[in-house]
């Protein structure tokens, strides 16, 4: 097992009773995390069981109707408030809008994420991608941010596309300048949106090692995957999503080899087993 | 044909090009683009006013002739005081007119960006202003040069629109060397293939441009 129990310094993040609708449909239906530095957690689930928005709404990009987001050392974020504050007439509301608006920026800001479709900026060579938040947005000094995008590409094994455009990359290592690019950012947290889903089989393991490895050295991750391998082994606590909240939580070894909820069985069954 | 007309008028009528018809063409497309996005950006803003005020400009801009809007802004404005020299009115008249046009190309090119670039740049710390300025106009800019050297190139013809409020453009130019000489025919072809020259030029960049915008794109 990668994760050892003295990486633990506490708990990074906690998500309580988040709750999500678009439009009618009620994709998050009081979902619990919990992330603790240097965990690994793995979200799985079918398509549509809402792991996707869980993530999403971990660095502001979907913002819940309910439930709160406590980091350690903030923010805290109460968006049952917030919508709260909704119904206070209009200065009520603009007072929440402005909350809300800083509120995701801070969430967004102890975090990092990895894109199912990379994301990385076609227009900007693999180096420029990787340094664009440190120098933009954290102020790091060019060259500083230069030599770290260097270390970090030359981990990754791309040192020498450094002046590549994304188009001029295969998918696997698009992908691995994605994590390079939210490494650079010195995230407290890793979000993967199923990295590997996009990708032709061959390049998966490219980029799940590369994962692996990001694991080992203690970084904290939510990770939402259908590479079950990879959960099985990297990952220090599964979470199984359906129908918007957590059906089952627990070590790999438990959920992948003695489930105790029938949903989750059938699950794994069917990706497991596909033709039986 | 007065071949020596020809050639004593060539000097005159590209001198009004090269000082009247260039300078209006790239002062007002300049402005007008700047316009251009402030509208664009107004007509995307999920705020119902600002994006119902976009659409009004665009509606009126592209309603009503052009000519029009020149004669409104020069010979119309000083009934209510606002007394403006050729030029200056030429300039504001083109300008609104581009930032009309070009303003519905702008909003097409920001949203054939896709969404992941907007999210991407939130995920690396950005606001939603310095994702656009880095991350989408760039972006945009590729494929809206097509559809902005249309823009332009209506324009340097338009401009001949203004030698009725009097700037000494070229067509302007053209029109007293036909007057003076009676030679309507060979002035007037004259001045049109310098207009054509000029377009010819502008087609050639726009060519330069796209093959420099398209260097990261795939093909």
């Amino acid at each position: 097992m990668s994760h050892t129990e003295d990486r633990r310094q506490g708990t990074l993040l906690t998500a309580r009773g988040i709750h999500k609708s678009f439009g009618t449909n009620h994709v998050l239906r009081g979902v619990d995390l919990e992330v603790g530095r240097g965990d690994v957690v793995a979200l799985i689930g079918a398509s549509g069981s809402g792991k996707t928005t869980v993530l999403r709404s971990l660095n502001g990009l979907e913002t819940p109707d309910a439930g709160e987001l406590l980091f350690d050392g903030g923010p805290v974020v109460d968006f049952g408030a917030q919508a709260a504050g909704q119904d206070g007439g209009r200065s009520g509301r603009r007072t929440a809008a402005r909350t809300a608006k800083t509120n995701r920026a801070a969430l967004r800001d102890r975090s990092a994420m990895v894109f199912q479709h990379h994301n990385l900026f076609p227009h900007r060579t693999v180096l420029e991608n990787v340094i664009e938040g440190p120098t933009q947005v954290q102020r790091v000094p060019r060259e500083t941010a230069v030599g770290r995008a260097e270390e970090l590409l030359a981990r990754v094994g791309l040192a020498d596309k450094r002046d590549a455009y994304p188009h001029e990359l295969s998918g696997g290592q698009q992908q691995r300048v994605g994590i390079v690019r939210a490494l650079a950012l010195q995230p407290d947290l890793l979000l993967f949106d199923e990295p590997t889903s996009a990708l032709d089989p061959e390049l998966v393991g490219e980029v799940l090692t590369v994962m692996k490895e990001l694991a080992e050295e203690g970084w904290t991750m939510v990770v939402v995957t259908h590479e079950l391998q990879f959960a099985r082994q990297v990952a220090s606590e599964v979470l199984f999503l359906d129908g918007g909240v957590v059906v089952e939580r627990g070590a790999p070894a438990q959920i992948f080899t003695d489930p105790a909820e029938e949903r989750t069985r059938r699950f794994l069954q069917r990706v497991l087993h596909p033709l039986d | 044909m007065d071949w020596q007309l020809v050639v004593d008028s060539f000097w005159p009528l590209l001198l009004g090009g090269l000082a009247g018809t260039i300078p209006l063409a790239l002062a007002s497309f300049a402005i007008g683009l700047v316009l251009a996005l402030v509208v664009a950006l107004l007509r995307l803003s999920s705020n119902p006013v600002l994006s119902w005020i976009g659409r009004a400009y665009v509606s009126v801009i592209r309603g009503t002739p052009l000519l029009v809007q020149l004669f409104v802004i020069f010979y119309g404005m000083p009934e209510i005081g606002i007394r403006l020299d050729p030029w200056p009115s030429a300039i504001i008249a083109f300008s609104l007119n581009v930032g009309g046009y070009a303003a519905e190309v702008v909003r097409a090119a920001i949203l054939s960006v896709p969404k992941g670039q907007w999210e991407a740049g939130w995920t690396i710390g950005m606001s939603p202003a310095r994702s656009l300025s880095r991350i989408i106009l760039p972006q945009a800019a590729r494929v809206s040069v097509p559809p902005l050297s249309n823009t332009f190139i209506s324009l340097v013809k338009d401009t001949s629109l203004a030698s009725l409020i009097l700037v000494t453009e070229l067509f302007r130019k053209a029109q007293e060397i036909a007057a003076f000489s009676s030679e309507f025919m060979t002035v007037y072809l004259e001045a049109a293939f310098i207009y054509w020259m000029f377009c010819t030029v502008l087609a050639a960049g726009q060519n330069a441009l796209e093959k420099r915008l398209d260097r990261y794109v795939a093909h």
